[in-house]
């Protein structure tokens, strides 16, 4: 019995949490790493992207709530999540018409590309503030639990319960649902093939009349999905705040260079990594080793390796270590 | 100096009248107020565009370097808490070391044993061990630290030696922070050293804001000793009374300036010192093969030049000139406010400042630095005043108007970002291009 309370408790503060996390790190690092592998520069607008993506979700999840439509026990931010793609998408595509077409025709240093994004960033991050403040902003609906601590207790007879939030529900169901489409298009359509081409080799894929500008569209079409998706999912299972996802950046990337950057395949390992490292570390383990341990042995402390306000610390702690000793990633990426 | 031509002059003398016209349209104390900041952040500009300008490092983590400088301002400069080393400074201390030692012995370990599983068994378990009495004798240091007095001090203060000495003090602990992130991430591609200094500015930031016993955390650390004397004691100096009666100023406000005006040359000082020194290096051999390697990696490298060195020496160079300002802010404001350190306003406006002013150069830096920090503070009432002449027509209860004035204050990102992609795309080389 204590050993499965040791275990509930372990799935209801760790596993779960950081599945859903990982999940959210993972659509993010994914975001960077195809604009890593395509474009060639890393993103540091990505973060704002997010929360643009996700601020035009909330607003359209305000505006059908007001008008009374609603998905029953699911978030209506999902019926809303389209709009948001949508217009993340033509933002992205504009602002790759306005700054980045220049550079890519004038085949500028990578860093330039960089330079530009913190521009970008900027701008993004001003009409994020502009349009909806500061401020926390919840938008979550509909059915919070699908099994609630007190069900799941009454259910087992076990003295620890298990939350299971709907939005982390959610959040796992839809990365899977997101990373099947992306898999699928990049391996099976015309336009996937033709990116990953582009992606391995510049000058061969435009030898072979691969059209550049069409890769790069579609390249920001999906990662306008993927930037939304991670926000709007992550919003939904904290909270909306734009400084927050400015500061995600950190974790996407080093979810990104720890799976290897430009490899898909490893930006969703290096997601799960991060995640998972990030709360382990941070996490109090006092409960559960208290149903473990014998009474003698009961534990006085928190059993916390490390306070939560050091979570930036374990996924720069990760980043270092893979930087030093395999600069590649864990799953091969791009040159070094 | 051959860098400076006439037209380059003349954008000093446009910026100085703009600072000149903040002084007569809204006070001289507001000017000399944004002076101020403009001076320290003109260094900041100047530390970046030596890891930019001269060899092409991508630092992101400038906010970090800075923080760590006005760490530096309160360590010197407070004094030292009764009783906090009696306490349990010295377990504090101890289990810092304890800490060190870990690290240490696990790379000595490694550079020892043989590659294997042995190896990685026996650093695991340094590691491990090392950590857990690490936090035993850390741990219980800082919470008799924390606990004397909490309300007032709970830390270990500094150690009462005059505020000016923290200057070079915050230097060096930035330039150890840069000497960390050089030995990993230097060598590698320019965007892992993007990434991993933008980490250790939040680590940085993060440190600050929960280890009470170094700088109270977030309860601040207020009333630092001053370089320059207090207002107060200037209006009641009879001396400095007449003279500004002489003058025909109002003692109180000629307090405040004159108090802002002994700022100004002690920041001058510094920054004409720093100019100085970099426009020497830049000109000298050194910065040569500085631009060589900027310019070639490969070429400069089958040339005999240690590229990895050179950048890491750049890097700890330019981290601790922003390590200075940092602590010159610090002392300017005269508190630590880990809350304040936001990294748009301290890692990407400085990188803003030194894109217009013109990578490479540093009077362009200097330059980049002032402009820029002056229209950081006037886009804000410009902001308002274009939103207040937008809403004008609109009925007064108008939701969108009330939200519109209100969001005037996120104008100056837009405008900064605005500003950055122009220069970046119409005249990349900035205001003072380096040749």
């Amino acid at each position: 019995m204590d050993f499965l309370n040791a275990l509930v408790t372990l799935l209801n503060f760790v596993i779960i949490p950081a599945t859903a996390y990982g999940a959210q790190l993972a659509l993010g690092a994914l975001g960077v790493t195809l604009i890593y592998g395509i474009l060639r520069f890393s993103n540091f607008a990505h973060g704002d992207t997010m929360a643009f993506g996700a601020m035009v979700t909330i607003l359209v999840t305000w505006f059908l709530q007001g008008a009374g439509v609603s998905l029953g026990p699911l978030p209506t931010a999902l019926l809303a999540l389209p709009v948001g793609i949508a217009a993340t998408g033509l933002l992205l595509i504009g602002t790759d018409r306005a700054v980045y077409r220049f550079y890519r025709a004038q085949k500028a240093k990578p860093v330039i590309y960089v330079i530009a994004s913190l521009g970008v960033m900027f701008i993004m991050n001003g009409i994020v503030r502009f349009i909806i403040g500061v401020d926390d902003q919840r938008f979550a609906d509909g059915e919070r639990f699908i099994i609630s601590a007190r069900t799941f207790r009454e259910m087992t007879g076990l003295e620890e319960g298990l939350a299971f939030r709907t939005s982390q529900g959610i959040t796992i169901v839809v990365a899977i649902i997101a990373v099947a489409l992306l898999f699928w298009f990049l391996n099976r359509t015309r336009t996937g093939k033709s990116m990953r081409a582009f992606s391995d080799n510049e000058d061969l894929a435009l030898l072979s009349g691969i059209n550049p500008e069409r890769v790069v569209l579609y390249t920001w079409l999906i990662v306008a999905a993927l930037a939304t998706t991670a926000g709007v999912l992550y919003g939904l299972d904290k909270s909306f705040k734009p400084f927050t996802y400015f500061q995600l950046l950190l974790p996407i990337f080093a979810s990104a260079i720890v799976g290897g950057l430009g490899n898909p395949l490893g930006a969703i390992l290096g997601g799960f990594v991060i995640a998972f490292s990030e709360i382990t570390v941070t996490y109090a383990f006092r409960r559960v080793v208290s149903y473990l341990a014998p009474e003698s042995w009961q534990p006085d402390g928190l059993l916390q390796l490390l306070s939560t306000d050091y979570k930036f610390a374990v996924s720069f702690a990760i980043l270092l270590i893979v930087l030093l000793f395999r600069p590649t990633g864990i799953m091969k990426g791009k040159s070094i | 100096m051959k860098t400076m031509q006439p037209k380059h002059v003349l954008l000093f003398v446009l910026v100085g009248a703009l600072f000149i016209g903040t002084g007569f349209v809204q006070s001289w104390n507001t000017a000399l107020t944004i002076f101020n900041m403009g001076l320290v952040s003109a260094i900041m500009a100047l530390g970046v565009n030596m890891q930019w300008g001269y060899a092409g490092l991508f630092n992101v983590g400038v906010m970090g370097f800075v923080a760590l400088g006005g760490l530096a301002a309160v360590l010197v400069s407070m004094p030292p808490v009764e009783g906090a080393w009696a306490a349990g400074g010295v377990q504090v201390l101890l289990g810092l070391v304890l800490g060190a030692a870990t690290i240490v012995g696990a790379i000595l370990v490694w550079g020892r044993m043989r590659p294997g599983r042995m190896r990685g068994i026996v650093i695991l378990i340094i590691l491990v061990a090392g950590f857990f009495i690490f936090r035993a004798v850390f741990d219980a240091g800082v919470a008799r630290v924390e606990s004397v007095d909490p309300a007032l001090t709970g830390y270990l203060g500094g150690l009462g030696l005059p505020v000016v000495l923290s200057w070079p003090v915050g230097g060096l602990l930035a330039a150890g922070a840069a000497w960390i992130i050089g030995k990993t991430a230097l060598g590698l591609r320019s965007d892992y050293l993007a990434i991993a200094t933008l980490g250790i500015a939040e680590i940085v930031i993060a440190v600050l804001k929960n280890e009470d016993w170094l700088a109270r955390g977030v309860k601040n650390v207020t009333g630092l000793p001053r370089p320059v004397p207090f207002e107060v004691d200037l209006q009641a100096n009879e001396r400095f009374v007449e003279l500004a009666q002489g003058i025909g100023a109002d003692p109180v406000s000629a307090s405040t300036i004159a108090v802002k005006l002994a700022y100004a040359g002690l920041f001058i000082v510094v920054l004409l010192a720093l100019i100085w020194l970099s426009e020497k290096a830049l000109n000298s051999p050194w910065g040569r093969m500085m631009r060589a390697i900027r310019d070639n990696e490969i070429s400069a490298s089958a040339m005999g030049k240690n590229v990895k060195a050179r950048h890491l020496q750049i890097f700890i160079l330019g981290s601790a000139v922003c390590g200075l300002a940092g602590a010159m802010m610090t002392t300017l404001d005269g508190q630590l406010v880990p809350g304040t350190y936001q990294p748009l306003r301290f890692t990407f406006l400085i990188w803003v400042m030194v894109i217009v002013g013109g990578s490479g150069n540093n009077w362009g830096a200097v330059l980049g630095g002032f402009l820029v920090w002056w229209l950081w503070i006037q886009v804000e009432p410009i902001g308002l005043m274009l939103m207040q002449g937008i809403t004008a027509g609109m009925a007064e209860d108008s939701a969108l108007r009330d939200h519109l004035l209100d969001s005037a204050a996120h104008m100056r990102l837009l405008t900064m970002g605005l500003i950055l992609l122009l220069v970046l795309r119409f005249s990349p080389r900035g205001l003072i291009p380096e040749r």
